[in-house]
């Protein structure tokens, strides 16, 4: 029986090691590994998985082709639906989506669809087995604002379909979020992001760097003056948020996207790269999602002491379990039920510690979780030099405001329906922009779904 | 690659360069900047607009040696290349949005000072091209660190220089002209306008509050992006929390904590010289 093999372990970095360098943590299956894990699939016929997949991946097909060791054959299968593989490989929420959903968890242990999807996605870039196929180009030019997930998807569809396709990026490296904000211990640059944007670029997708459109360029500039027939905004949610308590302007006071924009696009870690980064001795990270587990994560490797401070409990944590369960291995401290109040300097303006109060829990919020409630005459200090702001992000309003007849909502979200359609005709959006800050698999899901619908729209014209 | 098509020194620290640019040229206002990078290991550096052309396609930009960074941009040279060059961002100044019957009874006085005086041309060139009144105060430590002296004279209703020895023009600071000009010499403005080190525009918008002047001041705060990512640029402006990269970097000058502005702009001073010891040892 499929179902009697454990699921497979993933041989990982060991915690001790990896806290002191930037490499990979995870080091994915090797060939025999793999296919021992893909032969516990049970290949449902009414395969939740797929569903569950924001991008419908053909789960169980790819799954089967590992299981009979013809791994160009489930790479294949992957890129009809995914120009990601090796990125959602690895970051991924597969456990509130296709694994959380695979029959095998219900009494055990789900297959590791991810650690499969990884493992496809390296061994296929390593072969250079992945072949697209691609229709003859049908004329229509689109351009796309933003090369992060979301963006990437929307345009390797429509180059798939024949279209001509640019993507503007306002910073000086593709990828978006996959560069600037998550580190390279998860998800690897050069070998991982930079491959697959390079495969999206090789069905004729053009990225031109250093354009920000609503500064550079406009929306209607591309649709009026540079012919485009569509544009799709796919530029994510790059504005952070701050608490506005005081002390927050301190140095040594940083937002999570500062401090990892610097560690991950400008490479500051590394010492042949000359943009600075603090290197801290004792830093507190506020918040708990996922962007703080990289961002203590990444201050603890540059040789600090680090303090998760959430407000919350353990399992209010929006963080992905696997990142809590690393960063706890590598050392990171967590102190649940804590809210900053104030920040504290010294007397040159340097950040030296910060005051919290403790919080419980109350009545459930509007999200469902129990939202906290301060503890009156709680309040405690923890010593620091630094601090780092993950309270999540919104999106930038730099679009929305030079684009004329595009809604936004009160959060400053772009207003489009689930197939990305706004108010503007012939201006789609997907992805963060348009939800607010969630992840690259949703944001990839978008991207598909607009370029369907800007497809429906180019050919109507 | 953003190709340097001209360049020259315009003091032994300070050089000027036209780099093509075409996208950031016909979008360029007066009082935006741009970024550039000069190679894949670079970081990414802030500089104002000097100049645009549109036709040819060009930005002006001057740097003055001051880190690591800006010495590799001012050991480029015509023909060699930027990695990167993105913008312009943040907002024109405010004039930029004013209409020709507003800026013909506009009285402006610029304060530029040192390296701040490049910006500030496309600013007076703009105002004159409008019909406003534009005087302009260079201030420099001393005499062969004053640029476009020739320039500005030629764009400009009347240029006052000074310089902190004496060696050229009135001798002392712009504030102390600056007071001069209106209080002595009884010159009437309706607005100023400073650009230059921090510590410089403080004491000019003190001294403009004292002789009841307007003043706008364009911080040169740390960036990483620029365009309102990561917040390195905060400043307190009335009390608020700003980004100077895209809510900037030109604000009222009576409502900046200038204090906590030059206070961050130390926040890595320490990294700095490390990275610049490390440059000359090798």
């Amino acid at each position: 029986m499929a179902n009697k093999i454990p699921r497979v372990p993933v041989r990982e970095q060991d915690p001790k090691v990896r806290a002191t360098n930037f490499d990979e943590v995870c080091y994915g299956y090797d060939e025999k590994e793999a296919v021992l894990e893909a032969s516990r699939c049970l290949n449902c016929k009414n395969p939740r998985c797929v569903s569950s997949c924001p991008v419908s991946v053909n789960i169980p097909s790819f799954i089967a082709a590992v299981a009979a060791n013809d791994f160009a054959a489930a790479a294949s299968v992957i890129a009809r639906d995914s120009s990601l593989p090796a990125v959602c490989g690895r970051v991924c929420p597969q456990e509130t989506q296709c694994e959380g959903s695979c029959i095998l968890g219900i009494k055990g242990e789900p297959v590791a669809i991810g650690k499969l999807e990884r493992f496809v996605a390296d061994w296929s870039r390593v072969h250079g087995a992945k072949k697209v196929e691609k229709a003859a180009p049908n004329g229509h030019k689109v351009a796309v604002v933003g090369s992060g997930p979301a963006g990437l998807a929307c345009a390797y569809d429509l180059a798939k379909w024949g279209y001509d396709v640019t993507v503007f990026e306002a910073l000086h490296k593709p990828g978006g979020v996959l560069e600037y904000g998550i580190p390279e211990f998860r998800l690897p640059k050069e070998r991982v992001v930079a491959a697959e944007i390079a495969d999206v670029r090789a069905l004729g997708v053009r990225i031109e760097t250093n354009v920000v459109v609503g500064k550079t360029v406009t929306v209607d500039s591309l649709l009026d003056k540079e012919g485009f027939s569509a544009v799709f905004i796919g530029s994510g949610a790059g504005l952070p948020r701050f608490m506005n308590i005081p002390g927050e302007n301190l140095n040594g006071v940083f937002s999570a996207n500062e401090f990892l924009t610097r560690n991950n696009l400008m490479e500051a870690y590394r010492d042949d790269y000359l943009t600075p980064v603090m290197h801290a001795k004792k830093v507190v990270v506020v918040g708990g999602g996922n962007v703080a587990m990289d961002a203590a994560r990444t201050a603890l490797r540059l040789g600090g002491e680090v303090t998760v401070v959430y407000r919350r409990t353990e399992n209010e944590l929006p963080a992905r379990r696997e990142e809590v369960h690393h960063a706890k291995e590598e050392g990171v401290e967590f102190r649940m039920l804590s809210n900053p109040v104030e920040i504290i300097g010294d007397e040159k303006g340097w950040v030296k510690k910060i005051r919290c109060i403790r919080m419980e829990l109350g009545e459930p919020d509007e999200s469902g979780r129990r939202s906290p409630v301060p503890v009156p005459d709680s309040d405690f200090e923890i010593e620091a030099d630094a601090v780092i702001m993950a309270l999540g992000t919104s999106p930038n309003p730099l679009i929305a405001r030079t684009t004329a007849g595009l809604e936004t909502n009160r959060r400053g979200c772009i207003t489009a329906d689930e197939n990305g359609v706004t108010s503007r005709p012939g201006v789609f959006a997907g992805g963060d922009a348009v939800t607010g800050a969630a992840t690259v698999i949703l944001a990839m899901g978008a991207g598909r779904k607009a370029a369907a619908a800007i497809d429906e729209y180019v050919k109507s014209l | 690659m953003y190709k340097i098509l001209t360049k020259e020194m315009l003091s032994p620290a300070i050089c000027r360069m036209k780099v093509l640019a075409p996208r950031v040229a016909s979008a360029a206002r007066p009082g935006q900047f741009l970024i550039v990078r000069v190679n894949e290991h670079g970081e990414r550096i802030p500089l104002t607009i000097s100049d645009y052309d549109a036709e040819e396609g060009s930005v002006t930009i001057v740097t003055q040696k001051i880190g690591a960074s800006t010495k590799e941009i001012c050991a480029l040279e015509a023909g060699d290349c930027f990695e990167d060059v993105v913008g312009p961002l943040g907002l024109a100044s405010d004039f930029v949005g004013m209409t020709d019957e507003q800026l013909k009874s506009a009285r402006y006085i610029f304060v530029a000072g040192g390296v701040g005086t490049a910006p500030v041309y496309p600013q007076v060139k703009y105002l004159k091209a409008h019909g406003a009144y534009v005087d302009v105060i260079i201030g420099a430590k001393t005499a062969d660190l004053l640029i476009y002296r020739d320039e500005m004279a030629a764009v400009c209703d009347h240029l006052y220089i000074c310089t902190d020895d004496g060696s050229e023009g009135f001798k002392g600071m712009v504030t102390a002209l600056l007071e001069k000009i209106v209080v002595e010499d009884g010159n009437r403005y309706t607005q100023a306008v400073a650009i230059g080190p921090m510590i410089m525009m403080k004491f000019t918008t003190l001294t403009a509050k004292k002789l009841g002047l307007p003043i706008v001041v364009s911080l040169n705060t740390l960036m990483v992006d620029g365009t309102g990512m990561c917040g390195a640029c905060r400043v307190t402006v009335a009390g608020k929390t700003r980004f100077a990269c895209v809510e900037g970097p030109e604000f009222d000058g009576y409502e900046v904590d200038f204090d906590e502005a030059m206070r961050r702009q130390g926040m890595y001073r320490a990294e700095e010289l490390a990275e610049d010891h490390k440059c000359k040892i090798r």
